[in-house]
């Protein structure tokens, strides 16, 4: 659906790599390009016409994600993107919080961005980081969280939707779990925020991390929402302009309110604007329309390729738009190099997911990852595309 | 070159690679070729001995283009002195980036004279002379 609105579509091809990052609809760039061309300006120093527009478009956004995740807009802090947030809540606040011996629970489904950063502060101040055990689909149950909290456990830090195996976990339960024994929950919303209906207060999430560009939004931008008492409680990773009240000559100085304290710089404002713009237009189709139809387009394709005798898929149980899968003795890589020559665009590799390998026992993977403008001719094409693999190498080589 | 030529040594190269497996053996260099630009990761390890070239080994997952360049050019290098060595290196690498090269000195080698026409193949090509180049580097810095 929607098809039209997004001009890289024009082109003839089939884009299924929006777990990497998603194709950009022209209300976007079009209010991108605006505050390039027609009101570019700082925020929060001009009192010309230019920023004034450029300011309220900036603070608005900050309400607009509020309302897409059901938080308070003093609770968003725009970053980079969701490894910056997720640096910020290890480096920021738990460095602080969390003393050696203390537990961090996590997954090796986890992307590196929700691991490396728990590792360096492992190696910094000897916290203990445990996996929580995946079931046979490679999916993280409720159970098996309940099973894995000790009394030494402080933090559990998932994705809501992984990467790869694309398993929705049950964020609302174990939020609720971990609100009850108090139990710090950041959630890695990347694979999440821009597919489906994700609630801040009411799963009972800490932190919650996410990027723009996986959600039609520009690159560049990402969010961390914080619960406002925690944001206040976190140290900013840099300091400088615009995130400080005073300073004086005898080195002493006041910094801002959060958010705005975590935002030093300049941020990126035209890809913020952007980012308001990508919400507001996910929000005008629906995330329950969005999610509907990605589970059909992958049902559909699930259900096709079961009748393709050497592929092997990894995840075809999980409830989101996200497909793993191998040709027989074929290299991933090989493989989406074959797939690009019909113009069907795939990723291949470990998807930044270094670890999963030690539960699924293969390294590599082709990954389709879906999203609403994708059709079921798009599906038919893959089907297509793979029921003649037989002569990939011919194709490929 | 005729393509079906081309794909069938490529493809026995890939399917069958010469000196797959790497060896205990601490008289060799070992180098690793973790590549930024794809999923290629191919452990090398080279013998050389008197200014020649005695033996070249890998092991990894690359894929078809990466892993036939890595067996053919390991059969093109051996035995070979490490001068002779550098300048089929640098005509490969000529050929792969489209610039003037001496084919006479790549012979089997060759097959790869067409990948320009797949940019996104080039890397795959490159690899196992990046990954001998570094070892050939490395010894001439230890001396």
């Amino acid at each position: 659906m929607n098809r039209e609105d997004f001009p890289m579509l024009n082109q003839d091809i089939v884009y299924f790599d929006n777990g990497a990052t998603t194709l950009k609809p022209q209300c976007v760039i079009d209010s991108v390009v605006r505050y390039m061309r027609e009101h570019t300006s700082n925020i929060h120093r001009g009192d010309y016409d230019a920023a004034v527009i450029t300011n309220k478009l900036y603070d608005n956004t900050r309400e607009v994600v509020a309302n897409f995740v059901n938080c308070n807009p003093n609770e968003v802090v725009f970053t980079s993107g969701t490894t910056m947030s997720i640096n910020m809540i290890v480096f920021g606040f738990m460095k602080k919080v969390l003393k050696a011996g203390d537990e961090v629970l996590i997954t090796k489904s986890e992307h590196a961005s929700n691991i490396l950063p728990w590792w360096k502060l492992k190696e910094e101040i000897g916290i203990n980081i445990k996996f929580m055990d995946l079931n046979e689909n490679y999916e993280l149950t409720l159970d098996s969280v309940e099973k894995s909290i000790t009394d030494k456990t402080k933090v559990i830090s998932i994705a809501h939707v992984t990467n790869v195996i694309g398993d929705v976990r049950d964020v609302a339960s174990i939020g609720k779990l971990c609100h009850d024994k108090n139990i710090y929950f950041c959630v890695d919303g990347a694979q999440s925020v821009p597919h489906m209906m994700e609630d801040f207060k009411n799963s009972n999430i800490d932190f919650l991390s996410f990027s723009g560009h996986k959600m039609c939004g520009p690159t560049g931008v990402g969010v961390l929402v914080g619960k406002y008492e925690l944001l206040k409680k976190m140290d900013p990773l840099c300091y400088g302009g615009g995130m400080n009240n005073s300073f004086e000559a005898d080195f002493s100085y006041e910094l801002k309110d959060v958010p705005t304290r975590l935002e030093a710089g300049t941020p990126p404002i035209a890809e913020v604007i952007g980012l308001r713009e990508a919400i507001l237009y996910l929000s005008s189709i629906g995330m329950d329309k969005i999610h509907q139809h990605e589970m059909e387009l992958k049902k559909y394709l699930v259900e096709k390729l079961e009748h393709i005798s050497n592929i092997k898929v990894y995840n075809k149980n999980s409830n989101s738009g996200i497909l793993a899968f191998n040709i027989d003795d074929v290299f991933a890589q090989d493989s989406s190099i074959y797939l690009n020559h019909y113009k069907i665009f795939v990723r291949a590799g470990n998807h930044c997911a270094k670890i999963l390998k030690d539960e699924i026992g293969i390294k590599n993977t082709v990954r389709v990852s879906m999203y609403f403008y994708n059709t079921f001719e798009d599906v038919d094409k893959l089907v297509k595309a793979l029921e003649q693999s037989e002569d990939i190498f011919r194709v490929v080589i | 070159m005729d393509n079906n030529i081309r794909r069938e040594i490529i493809m026995d190269n890939y399917q069958d690679p010469m000196n797959r497996g790497l060896i205990e053996d601490e008289t060799y260099l070992k180098v690793n070729t973790n590549s930024e630009s794809c999923i290629d990761n191919l452990d090398f390890m080279m013998k050389v001995e008197d200014g020649v070239i005695k033996d070249i080994r890998f092991d990894g997952e690359a894929c078809a283009i990466s892993t036939s360049a890595t067996s053919i050019m390991i059969r093109s290098l051996i035995g070979k002195s490490v001068s002779e060595v550098k300048e089929i290196l640098l005509n490969y690498q000529h050929m792969i980036n489209e610039e003037d090269y001496n084919s006479d000195v790549l012979g089997e080698l060759n097959v790869y004279d067409e990948i320009c026409k797949q940019p996104n193949r080039k890397n795959c090509a490159l690899l196992p002379s990046v990954a001998i180049e570094k070892m050939l580097k490395e010894i001439e810095n230890s001396r």
